[in-house]
C-alpha cells in the first residue's frame, strides 16, 4: 500500500491538503483536546477527591454502599471501548449540543470517557500525599473541606499535573478516533483521505502531526509539573 | 491542667484486640515539661492522639483545662484543637508551600485575616531563630529548620499545651539539643505546657519535670524525673534507666550475687566505697558497672557490685547505713 508514495501527483496532492485543510485539523484537534479535558477534569477531579476522602477512615467517610456504585460506575464507564461509547452516547450528545455529529458534538462522547479515567487519576495523586500531613492538620483543627482544598490538593498539584497531561494525550489519541462520526481534526483527515481515498501520503503526515502534537504536550506538562514541584531543590 | 482518667484504647480488626493502652491515669499540671517515655509499642504514641482526639479512647476521659475533650461537639473539638498544638517527628510540613505560609496554615484555618497573620508569622519565625527562611520551602531547609518551623507553626495559634511526638527522633544529638532548648525557652517564657513523649531518656533528662514511664499500655512508674531516675522501681524504668543488661555477661551469677546502689550528691560519691568495703568488711565487691549522671542540678550516681553470696548481708548493712544512698539486691538479671 505504501507504493508509490512520494509519486509526483500524491505529494501534490499532500501540500495542497497540508495548505487547505491542515492548519484548521490542527486547530480542532486542538480545541477539542483540551476542552474535553479541562471538562473531563471539572468532573473527575470532585469524583476523584471522594474515592478518596470518602473511604472508610478517609477525611470525610460516606456510607460504604455509595462507595461501591462510584466505584463500579468509574469502572463500568472505563470498560466500554471507546468506539462504542461514541456511538451510546448519541442521546446525550442531542440532548446537550442538539446534534450528535460534527466537532463541538465528539466533545461530549469524549468527556464521558475521559472523566472516570482522570477520577482515577486524580484519586491515585491524592493517595500520594503523606497522610501524616493530613493528621497535622486535622490536629489544628482543620474541616475536611480545608484538608481537601487547602492541604491534598496543593500537596499534589505536581502529580496531578503529569497525571492530567497522560489524559490530554490519551483524549488526543481519542478525538481522533472521533473522525468516524464526523468529528474534525487531524484524525478525520487520516481517516478520510487514508481510508476511504487511499492517499497514504496525507494520512501519514496527518498521523505525524498528531505524534508532533503529543511530543508538546507531554512535554510542556512534564516541565510545569516539574517547576511546580517545590519538593525538588532548584 | 490536663486530666488523663481510666484511658483505655483497643485496636481490633476482625478477631485480633490489641490492648494499647490499658487504664491510664495521669495528671499535668499547668506550664510542667511532661515527659512519656517508653520502648517502641508501649502505646505512647497512641496516649498522645488520644490527649487531642485524634485517636478516640475506648473507654475513659481525657480533661483539658476542665473540657472533657471525648464530648466535645466537631466543631468544639476544632477549637480545642486550636489550643493544643502538636509537633512531629516527621515535621510534616507542607511540603508545596514556604515556611512562612506553613507558619500561616493554622491561622488561615482558623479565618485570621491575610495580613494579620503574616505578621504574626514573621515574628515566630524570628523566635525560632529563622527570620531568613521565610521565603524558603521546607526541602530547602534542614530537619532542624523543618522542626523550628514546625514549632513556629504550633504556636500560631497562642496555645496553652504543646505535644511533641518523637519530635526529636528525627534529628542528630546537637540539633536535638538545639531543639529541646528551644522548646524549654518556649515553656519558660510562654508558660506553655509540653507533654514530650520520646524513647530517649536522655530527651527526658534534658527537659523535663515529670515524667510518666509507659510499658505495654500500662503506667508502670510516675513521678519527679529526678525521683525516678534516682530510685526507679518498676522493671521497667529500670530498664531505661540502666540500659545495661550487658552486665549479665560479665558477671557470674552462680558465685556472686549483684547489688545496685545509687547514690546523689557529690558528699556521698567521694566516699571510697568499695575500698572501705574491702579494708574494714574484708568484702572483695567486683564493680560491674559504674556511672555518673547529672539530672535537674544534682548528680546522681548509680553502681552495680558483685558481691560473694555468703558476705551479700553484711554488704547490704554496710551500704545501708550510708545517707543518701539507696541499695537493693538485684535478682531480675539472671
Amino acid at each position: 500500500m505504501y507504493d508509490n508514495l512520494f509519486s509526483p501527483a500524491s505529494v501534490e496532492q499532500a501540500l495542497t491538503c497540508l495548505r487547505n485543510e491542515i492548519p484548521f485539523a490542527i486547530w480542532e484537534t486542538f480545541y477539542v483536546t483540551v476542552l474535553s479535558t479541562a471538562l473531563a477534569v471539572v468532573l473527575g477531579l470532585p469524583l476523584g477527591v471522594l474515592l478518596v476522602v470518602g473511604e472508610k477512615g478517609g477525611v470525610l467517610p460516606l456510607p460504604g454502599w455509595l462507595m461501591k456504585i462510584l466505584n463500579i460506575l468509574i469502572n463500568l464507564l472505563r470498560s466500554i471501548p471507546f468506539l462504542i461509547l461514541m456511538i451510546m452516547v448519541f442521546p446525550l450528545s442531542r440532548l446537550l449540543i442538539g446534534t450528535t455529529v460534527g466537532t463541538t458534538a465528539t466533545i461530549v462522547p469524549l468527556v464521558v470517557a475521559a472523566f472516570p479515567f482522570i477520577a482515577r487519576l486524580v484519586e491515585s495523586s491524592l493517595r500520594e500525599v503523606d497522610p501524616n500531613i493530613i493528621e497535622a492538620a486535622q490536629s489544628m483543627g482543620a474541616t475536611p473541606m480545608q484538608i481537601i482544598c487547602k492541604v491534598m490538593i496543593p500537596e499534589s498539584v505536581p502529580s496531578l499535573m503529569s497525571n492530567v497531561t497522560i489524559a490530554l494525550t490519551t483524549i488526543l489519541g481519542y478525538s481522533a478516533m472521533s473522525g468516524i462520526i464526523g468529528g474534525g481534526g487531524l484524525g478525520k483527515i487520516a481517516i478520510n483521505y487514508g481510508y476511504y481515498r487511499y492517499k497514504y501520503l496525507v494520512m501519514l503526515v496527518a498521523v505525524i502531526l498528531l505524534i508532533i502534537l503529543v511530543q508538546i504536550f507531554q512535554s510542556v506538562g512534564t516541565r510545569l509539573a516539574v517547576k511546580s514541584d517545590k519538593r525538588l531543590k532548584h | 491542667m490536663i486530666e488523663i482518667k481510666n484511658l483505655y484504647k483497643t485496636f481490633s480488626s476482625g478477631d485480633d484486640r490489641v490492648d494499647a493502652l490499658r487504664d491510664i491515669s495521669l495528671t499535668i499540671a499547668d506550664g510542667d515539661v511532661y515527659g512519656i517515655i517508653g520502648m517502641s509499642g508501649a502505646g505512647k504514641s497512641t496516649l498522645v492522639r488520644c490527649i487531642n482526639m485524634l485517636e478516640r479512647p475506648t473507654s475513659g476521659a481525657v480533661i483539658v483545662d476542665g473540657k472533657d475533650m471525648g464530648t466535645l461537639s466537631t466543631s468544639q473539638l476544632r477549637d480545642a484543637r486550636r489550643e493544643i498544638t502538636m509537633i512531629f517527628q516527621q515535621f510534616n510540613l507542607l511540603m508545596q508551600r514556604t515556611c512562612l505560609q506553613n507558619v500561616c496554615f493554622p491561622m488561615e484555618l482558623s479565618g485570621v485575616k491575610k495580613a494579620a497573620a503574616r505578621k504574626r508569622a514573621m515574628e515566630l519565625m524570628e523566635l525560632v531563630g529563622l527570620p531568613d527562611k521565610a521565603g524558603a520551602y521546607p526541602a530547602q531547609l534542614s530537619g532542624g529548620q523543618q522542626q523550628r518551623v514546625a514549632i513556629a507553626r504550633a504556636l500560631a495559634t497562642d496555645p496553652k499545651v504543646l505535644l511533641c511526638d518523637e519530635a526529636t527522633s528525627a534529628l542528630d544529638p546537637n540539633t536535638t539539643h538545639q531543639i529541646l532548648s528551644l522548646i524549654r525557652d518556649i515553656n519558660a517564657k510562654m508558660g506553655i505546657t509540653v507533654v514530650v513523649i520520646t524513647h530517649q531518656m536522655s530527651v527526658v533528662k534534658e527537659i523535663c519535670k515529670h515524667v510518666a514511664i509507659l510499658d505495654h499500655g500500662t503506667v508502670a512508674e510516675e513521678g519527679l524525673v529526678s525521683a525516678v531516675f534516682a530510685a526507679p522501681k518498676s522493671e521497667a524504668a529500670r530498664r531505661l534507666v540502666f540500659p545495661d543488661r550487658v552486665d549479665e555477661q560479665v558477671s557470674n551469677p552462680h558465685s556472686e550475687g549483684q547489688l545496685r546502689v545509687i547514690f546523689r550528691d557529690a558528699k556521698t560519691t567521694s566516699i571510697p566505697l568499695v575500698a572501705r568495703m574491702a579494708r574494714e568488711l574484708g568484702i572483695m565487691a567486683n564493680v560491674i558497672s559504674a556511672t555518673t549522671q547529672p539530672i535537674d542540678g544534682e548528680t546522681y550516681g548509680s553502681m552495680l557490685l558483685g558481691v560473694p553470696h555468703d558476705q551479700m548481708e553484711s554488704a547490704l548493712a554496710f551500704l545501708g547505713s550510708i545517707p543518701n544512698m539507696t541499695v537493693e539486691e538485684v535478682t531480675d538479671l539472671v
